[in-house]
């Protein structure tokens, strides 16, 4: 099976720092991928390049999505190719209605999918479709519209970063629950964590560490590396790699081979 | 000048004889529809209404409890709206304020006087589809009785040429436990010149929520000047200011709060979003007299949210598409 998303030697720079250092991933289509790493690793900064975002945009290597290279491509580009991504903190919308902005990815906007896109992840159709998508929603809410809207999208590839944090009533199951039916419906997932019991939901795991990925393998073989290799170093490896005292601390783990 | 109150009854509304008035009457329920207006509205006779067009009071509908006294002047009316006390009026008044010509003069002088437990609320369109030179000034005194509350929705429509000077300029006097709110709302159309004044003295306990919402672009401008003068124990008030502006409009908030005695309270609120080679401004001033008083204020100003830009983006809609989602959601 050809791969959905290749991502080849990828080198991001940041304001002070290198925060990918060459990546290098597939994912399948209709695959759940786990990405698993310590705070401050670069997942999320690995998912905000393979959606476009500004300020991510790779110094080196190439990102191909179904075959076409498109590292260039902006934002709604890649959108319209299928990607799309939930963000870890998602912004808030001032009287942009919760239904509407559910309805906003969807190529042929339903009620009846809306609706089924809120109950998908608890939340009560006829409590929020009305609801505005602001400062008044709480952080679990906003997380799980924005689940929801991902998941009425219909992508063919689902950036997901810590959908699992924040979120006080739907736990681990039902979230795994949800991504499982993303991937029996076609969707490609790729799911960024630091809780590695996330992994069971995958059929894939890769590890990141330092700015790349070291490891990719099952997601039993890549959990145990991780819960034996990383978390006993968390304090020092979940620091921000490009504060410059913490880099040091960081850049030592990592040279010393404890996570390669 | 004359003098008008409940000149027709509601069921001869269309089928009155005058030709002239009927003409009038035509273009300016039209405007009034444009700008967002319900027609049924003025055909109930359990609504309080009026129509105004340019200086001729086409239409008024007084219902139990609401006393609408209108007269003309030569460049536009000066109008008397009582609502006895404890008056629960269940439907807004509704209000139409036009001008159909290309050009001239609208003075609109009312006075409302809100009885004590009066609770009404208004509904305002103040439309000027055609116009090219147009000046509509407006100068309104507003007495809210002691646990009164009034609320006051103005929306505008002014066409697509941008030929508008709007002058509204309100002083309001809050008594004890009153409450007021105001909403002024230009968002279709083009603004052309509009400056807002606005005044609003609370006594104890009474609130005022004073919120402005506009969307200038071409070479319009927007200037919003509230005040809000905590003036009794306990008082509050809050503004809410969002100005989006694009092209070469300016948009300008200047907002002041005092807390002049123990317990009151008061907050401004403004964000305003700037494209283009636009211009915004806000100048929030804090007055407060009183140990026992505060005032807070928050302002974001700048271009959209690159993260809020980029969710949109990110479910497939072009960065133009989501910058007016982003807009039209703020002016909501």
């Amino acid at each position: 099976m050809n791969p959905l998303l290749t991502v080849e030697n990828v080198h991001v720079q940041r304001p002070g720092a290198e925060v990918l250092r060459g990546v290098n991933l597939t994912v399948y289509p209709a695959e759940v991928h786990v990405l698993l790493g310590l705070n401050g690793s670069g997942k999320s900064s690995l998912a905000y390049t393979l959606m476009g975002c500004a300020g991510y945009r790779p110094t080196q290597g190439r990102i191909l999505f179904d075959g076409e290279d498109i590292t260039d491509l902006p934002v709604s580009e890649r959108a319209r190719r299928g990607i799309t991504l939930a963000w870890q903190e998602p912004a808030r919308f001032e009287g942009l209605r919760t239904g509407d902005y559910i309805a906003l990815g969807m190529k042929e906007p339903t009620l009846a999918r809306v609706e089924e896109a809120l109950r998908a992840v608890a939340l009560a159709p006829a409590a929020y479709l009305g609801r505005p998508v602001d400062p008044t929603l709480s952080g679990g809410e906003r997380k799980r519209i924005e689940l929801a809207a991902v998941y009425a999208m219909r992508p063919r590839l689902a950036i997901l970063d810590e959908p699992d944090s924040g979120i006080d009533v739907l736990g681990v199951e039902e979230i795994t629950g949800l991504i499982r039916q993303m991937a029996a419906g076609g969707t490609a997932v790729l799911l960024i964590t630091h809780r590695d019991e996330m992994a069971d939901a995958a059929d894939r795991a890769s590890l990141m560490c330092g700015g790349v990925v070291v490891k990719t393998g099952s997601p039993d073989e890549v959990r145990a590396y991780f819960a034996r290799r990383c978390r006993p170093h968390e304090e020092t490896l979940g620091a921000q790699p490009w504060e410059p005292v913490n880099g040091d601390a960081y850049k030592e783990v990592v040279t010393r081979g404890v996570c390669e | 000048m004359k003098a008008h109150t409940a000149p027709v009854s509601p069921a001869s509304l269309l089928t009155r004889r005058d030709p002239a008035w009927a003409r009038d009457f035509e273009a300016i329920l039209k405007a009034y529809e444009a700008a967002g207006g319900k027609v049924s509205a003025l055909q109930s006779d359990r609504i309080a209404s009026a129509v105004i067009s340019a200086n001729r009071v086409l239409w008024v509908n007084e219902i139990p409890g609401v006393h609408i006294e209108a007269e003309e002047t030569p460049t536009g009316i000066r109008a008397h709206i009582r609502v006895d006390p404890g008056t629960r009026v269940e439907y807004p008044v509704h209000l139409c304020f036009g001008m159909i010509p290309q050009e001239g003069i609208q003075e609109i002088i009312p006075t409302f006087e809100i009885g004590e437990g009066a609770e009404v609320g208004f509904l305002a369109h103040c439309t000027f589809p055609n116009a090219i030179n147009l000046q509509h000034i407006m100068g309104a005194t507003v007495r809210i009785g002691p646990g009164a509350t009034m609320r006051y929705t103005e929306a505008h429509f002014h066409g697509p040429y941008g030929g508008v000077q709007v002058l509204p300029t309100s002083h309001v006097i809050l008594e004890e436990g009153g409450r007021f709110e105001n909403e002024f709302n230009l968002t279709h159309g083009r603004v052309g010149r509009m400056e807002i004044r606005m005044e609003v003295d609370v006594a104890a306990r009474g609130v005022a929520e004073l919120t402005v919402k506009a969307y200038g672009m071409g070479e319009d401008y927007i200037r919003a000047e509230e005040t809000i003068r905590l003036n009794g124990p306990e008082a509050r008030g809050l503004t809410k200011t969002r100005v989006a502006v694009r092209d070469r409009a300016v948009g300008e908030v200047y907002t002041t709060t005092e807390g002049n005695a123990p317990g009151a309270r008061g907050h401004m609120d403004c964000t305003e979003i700037v494209r283009g080679e636009a211009v915004a401004r806000n100048t929030p001033i804090v007055i407060v007299r009183n140990d026992q008083a505060r005032v807070t204020h928050e302002a974001a100003i700048g271009s959209v949210s690159r993260k809020e830009l980029e969710t949109l983006m990110a479910r497939g809609l072009s960065e133009e598409e989501a910058v007016d989602i982003i807009i039209r959601g703020m002016l909501a």
